[in-house]
Formats: structure tokens, C-alpha cells, sequence
């Protein structure tokens, strides 16, 4: 059931600060990260090197725009500790994610940026109700992905119990939510979808049978219509959160009650906006490419991150209190990445696979559904002669090494389907790589 | 003596098997025997023809993946029993059988038993010793 719509605030001092205050400490931290990240990271110094930029160039946030960009690649070049800015045995914890092609990328946080991360996700879930008194059913996955530790830490913080539950095994999620009566949920959206249908199919009514108020969800795009079945089928609310393991996780910014746009966690990050084309800011308003600097991150800063994601920011007041910039849905990409099950997928690690099977042409198609709720994903395979034999036995084989090492790279289970030779649509020479079936705009 | 079988993929959907036999049939050649070995999603079309060569040549030239397996060709009486005769006694001789099918010409007398064998030498020496007869390829186009 829907708690009353009331605004907490997490820390009100940075949440609610003047924009003036807050372009001040942006600066002066922005100032002393860029001087640190110089001395300390080799690439970071070459690249500002050859773009003729020093530190002390760097005196107003319009300056940002001297600063070369980060990419994903860079994480994998310098994988995996080239881009940390301490020693190692500052390191405390490390998170990460797929890359772009078959090796993972990794993060290194301090004890400090770990606790930065958990009080940004302590911000989000406050956010959306959640105090001490809450039960919080954490069914993002655990691990090295950083859904499952970002909102558990943050739901800690708070002193909120904390239900560890990690993701997978719908049956027992609902039964623990039903039993412990847990009040907050956070997940993938298209998992708490799931959690909802499977929960009424088992015959509970969620107004009566559960106590959910509210939920924090993210790891995926989603969209107006996939929150409206969402909290008709639970009967709360469900706020958006945001996050990538190269800026620290969930909780870079996150929605308020008031569902219009997720705050950015400013005093730790600057977002801006970028034409992904021209690589130019672009004002406050427009749709383009979100772009990162973190400046209090001790273990692995990150100087103009491209996220690669398409979004619009908004510095207008909002009716929480809060005066943080807020940016809006996730409306596409600007590169070929995939979001299927909260997992980041890119074409190119399918690519890395299929050239390592003995049978398999590079030749390939994603179809990316969505049914019930829960993404697929469809790997069509043409297959080579080299492969092909007159038994069933060998043709089994090259698709279980497909489909094995693809949950190997990528991290998913995808259905392997081998066809004929060229019978994957070409397009002036070059393939056409993903169909995606799934309605998000 | 072998005879040669093409191998040919064959995805799950519907007019897979029309594009492959219409186009042997347009080239003039004859399916003498052919078994379909099948999946969930695909298939393997294994074809004794009159022509393997000419057969594996169009076959590609419509973009289908072939291969070409030495099989042999047994024959044995058509009555009861003669199948369990010859399955025992490549049993016997722990001969495996990764698969087989058969068939019976229009005269009837006999039946035509083509098997794969991990070793077809082997074989071949078990089932002639046995007093069986195994045909060629140009046996199989006078049948």
C-alpha cells in the first residue's frame, strides 16, 4: 500500500543546498581532483598533455569542457588496476561489469568511496520513503555487479533491515516478502514485474497479503507505462534509480516521490550533457549524451565518463526540496549497447565468441524480446561448413559452446539458433546486428 | 565398399525440405534413400543419390551447408527377422551404430540397409564374412 507522499531528506545540507553553494564546492573539489588525477594517473596526465590542458587551467566548471573524455574502452586498455589513483592497498572493494568485448571491466573503491556509494544509495532509497523502521528485500543480484551491495549498503546506512535476497527464485522472493512483511523492494523493474504477476498468479492480493509501500528500481531502461502495471500490480510506488559501476553504482541519482526525474547526487558527481556527435556541452534542456566527473572518488576517478546513455537535464526546483540537478529517462544510446535482464551487452562481445567456435560464421542476429516481463535474448548463428558434419551430435556441440561461453563473456542465458549460410539480412555489406522487440520509448 | 552420403542442414521453418529436393529434382537428380534427423530447431537431411558430386554442387550453390560421409549399403532379405539377424551381429562384434535407415526396392526381394559406422573397415570385413552383400554406388543406380 502506498505510504502517504512525504519528503525525507538524507542530507538535507548537500540534497537541498543553493545552486550557487553548490556550483562553489563543485568547483573547488572539481579544482583538487583534476590537480590529483594529473599526478597520479598516467593516462590522465598524457591526455591532458596532448591536449595542451594543466591543472590549474582548469578554475570554473565551464573549464570542464578543456578536460578529455573517458571511454569504457579506456577501462578495458587499462584493465585492471591502470586507471586507479592510490595505492593498492587502499583498495578496499572491487565491483564491475562486462566490457565491450570479452574481458570484464573492473572499479577499485577506497573505504571512503564505498562509503560515498552507500550514502548515495541511502539518498535514493530516503528518497522513496524508506527510513529505519522500513524491511528492505534487496533482489538485485549480489556479486561483482553492483545492484545487489549498492542498495544493501544503502538500506544499512539507514538502519533499515535489510533482506539480502539477491535475485532468482521468484516462489521464495514473494514468500519472504509476504513473511517478513518487508515494506520496500528493489530490483530490476522488469523483475518486480515478474515478482508482481507471479505473486498474484500464486493468489496473493498485495493490498492485503503484502506490506510493500515503495521500491527503488533500476539497472535498465524502463518506462511511464512499465511504472503504472508495476504499482498496479504491487500497489506502491516505484521510483527510479540510476547508476554504472564506473562512477560508483546505484544511487548516482535517483527519483523522489514526486517521479519526475532522477536527482543527481551533485556534490559527488557533474553531469553533463554532451552532442555525442560534435562531443560539444550542450545547455541545460537538451537531449543528448550524459557524461560523468566524479569528485570526491578516491580509488578510481573518472574524468568526463561517456555513459553513452541519451538523456535531458533539468535544474529546475523540484517539490521534494531538493536542489539537485535531475536528469530524465534513459531514452536510447549512442553506441550498440544492449541493457537485457540488467546485464550490459554489447554486439561486439557476441562477435568475440562466435569467433572463437569452430563452426560458426561471425554472421549474426540478437533478438531481444521481452516476454512476461523477463527479457530474452535470441543468438541466430550461420553456421560454416567447417563445422558441419552428418550428425546431430556435432551440431549440438557447436551450439552448447556458443551458448556456454556466451554465459561465460556475457554473463546471460541466450537460446542459440544455427541457420544457412547468408540468410542473416546484410545491409550494404554489413550485417544488421539486433532487432529488439521490446517497447521502451 | 562405401557408398557416399551428403549431409545437408536444414532449419526448423516451413519449405526448408521443398528448396532442397525441388532443386535436386531440377537438376536431374534422384533420391534413392533419405532419412531426416531432426531437433528442435533444425534438422540434417542425409540423402543416397544418384549423383552425390553433381547432388553437393547445386546443393551449395543455393547456399545450403553440405558434407559428404562414407556409408555402407547392406543387403539383406526382406522377411521377419533379418533386421534383428543383422543388428546382432554387429553387436556381437560391438560394431556401434551411430545411425541407420533402410529401404526396399520395388521388387521387393530385398531390403537396403545404409549404416554408420565409426569404422566402416571394420564393418565391412564383420558383414562380408558374414556372407552379406554390400553395394556400391553404382549398384545403387541400377536398383
Amino acid at each position: 500500500m502506498k505510504a502517504p507522499k512525504t519528503h525525507a531528506i538524507y542530507n538535507p545540507e548537500y540534497e537541498c543546498m543553493s545552486r550557487d553553494a553548490m556550483t562553489a564546492l563543485q568547483t573547488e573539489r572539481l579544482r583538487q581532483v583534476v590537480r590529483h588525477e594529473y599526478d597520479h594517473v598516467p593516462i590522465y596526465r598524457a591526455r591532458m598533455d596532448a591536449k595542451g590542458v594543466r591543472p590549474e587551467d582548469i578554475r570554473t566548471l565551464d573549464d570542464l569542457r578543456h578536460l578529455p573524455f573517458t571511454e569504457k574502452t579506456d577501462l578495458r586498455d587499462q584493465f585492471p588496476f591502470g586507471l586507479f589513483a592510490v595505492p593498492k592497498k587502499d583498495i578496499v572493494r572491487i565491483q564491475g561489469s562486462s566490457g565491450t568485448t570479452g574481458k570484464p571491466i573492473v572499479a577499485g573503491y577506497t573505504q571512503h568511496d564505498v562509503d560515498v556509494w552507500a550514502e548515495m544509495a541511502a539518498r535514493a532509497l530516503t528518497a522513496a520513503g524508506c527510513t529505519a523502521e522500513d524491511i528492505v528485500q534487496v533482489s538485485y543480484g549480489y556479486g561483482l555487479f553492483t545492484g545487489g551491495l549498492g542498495l544493501h549498503q544503502g538500506a544499512s546506512l539507514i538502519g533499515a533491515m535489510t533482506v539480502p535476497m539477491s535475485s532468482g527464485n521468484t516462489q521464495r522472493q514473494i514468500m519472504m516478502l509476504k513473511e517478513l512483511g518487508a515494506t520496500m523492494l528493489c530490483c530490476t523493474p522488469s523483475y518486480a514485474i515478474y515478482i508482481g504477476e507471479t505473486a498474484r498468479e500464486m493468489g496473493l492480493d498485495p493490498h492485503t497479503d503484502l506490506k510493500l509501500k515503495a521500491g527503488c528500481f533500476g539497472a535498465e531502461p524502463w518506462t511511464e507505462e512499465m511504472r503504472m502495471r508495476l504499482e498496479q500490480l504491487l500497489d506502491f510506488d516505484a521510483c527510479d534509480i540510476y547508476g554504472l559501476t564506473e562512477i560508483a553504482g546505484p544511487g548516482v541519482s535517483f527519483e523522489c516521490l514526486e517521479k519526475n526525474g532522477m536527482h543527481v547526487n551533485e556534490d559527488h558527481v557533474i553531469p553533463e550533457i554532451i552532442d555525442p556527435v560534435t562531443e560539444e556541452p550542450l545547455p541545460y534542456g537538451s537531449s543528448g549524451e550524459l557524461v560523468f566527473t566524479t569528485i570526491t572518488k578516491q580509488g578510481m576517478p573518472m574524468l568526463r565518463y561517456r555513459t553513452h546513455d541519451i538523456c535531458r537535464l533539468d535544474a529546475s526546483p523540484c517539490a521534494c526540496g531538493r536542489t539537485t540537478v535531475r536528469m530524465g529517462r534513459i531514452t536510447g544510446r549512442t553506441d550498440d549497447m544492449l541493457i537485457i535482464r540488467g546485464v550490459n551487452v554489447f554486439p561486439s562481445q557476441i562477435e568475440s565468441v562466435l569467433v572463437s567456435v569452430k563452426g560458426a560464421a561471425p554472421h549474426y542476429l540478437l533478438v531481444v524480446d521481452r516476454e512476461h516481463s523477463t527479457d530474452s535474448l535470441e543468438v541466430q548463428v550461420e553456421i560454416d561448413e567447417s563445422g558441419f558434419s552428418d550428425t546431430v551430435a556435432d551440431l549440438e556441440h557447436i551450439r552448447n559452446e556458443i551458448k556456454d561461453k556466451i554465459k561465460s563473456v556475457v554473463g546471460i542465458s541466450a537460446k542459440i539458433t544455427l541457420v544457412n549460410p547468408h540468410t542473416i539480412p546484410r545491409s550494404e555489406g554489413k550485417a544488421k546486428r539486433v532487432i529488439d522487440k521490446r517497447k521502451l520509448v | 565398399m562405401t557408398i557416399r552420403q551428403l549431409s545437408v542442414f536444414a532449419e526448423n521453418k516451413p519449405g526448408t525440405l521443398v528448396r532442397i529436393t525441388k532443386t535436386l529434382g531440377d537438376a536431374g537428380v534422384d533420391i534413392r534413400a533419405m532419412s531426416l534427423a531432426d531437433t528442435q530447431d533444425f534438422g540434417i537431411l542425409r540423402l543416397i543419390t544418384s549423383d552425390p558430386v553433381k547432388a553437393g554442387k547445386v546443393l551449395a550453390d543455393i547456399g545450403c551447408v553440405t558434407s559428404v560421409t562414407e556409408v555402407l549399403a547392406v543387403e539383406i532379405p526382406n522377411r521377419p527377422g533379418a533386421m534383428t539377424e543383422l543388428v546382432t551381429l554387429l553387436g556381437e562384434h560391438e560394431i556401434n551404430i551411430e545411425y541407420l535407415y533402410a529401404f526396399i526396392t520395388v521388387s521387393g526381394q530385398n531390403a537396403y540397409v545404409v549404416l554408420r559406422v565409426k569404422n566402416p573397415a571394420q564393418a565391412e570385413t564383420v558383414l562380408c564374412g558374414a556372407g552379406l552383400c554390400l553395394i556400391g554406388e553404382e549398384d545403387i543406380n541400377k536398383l
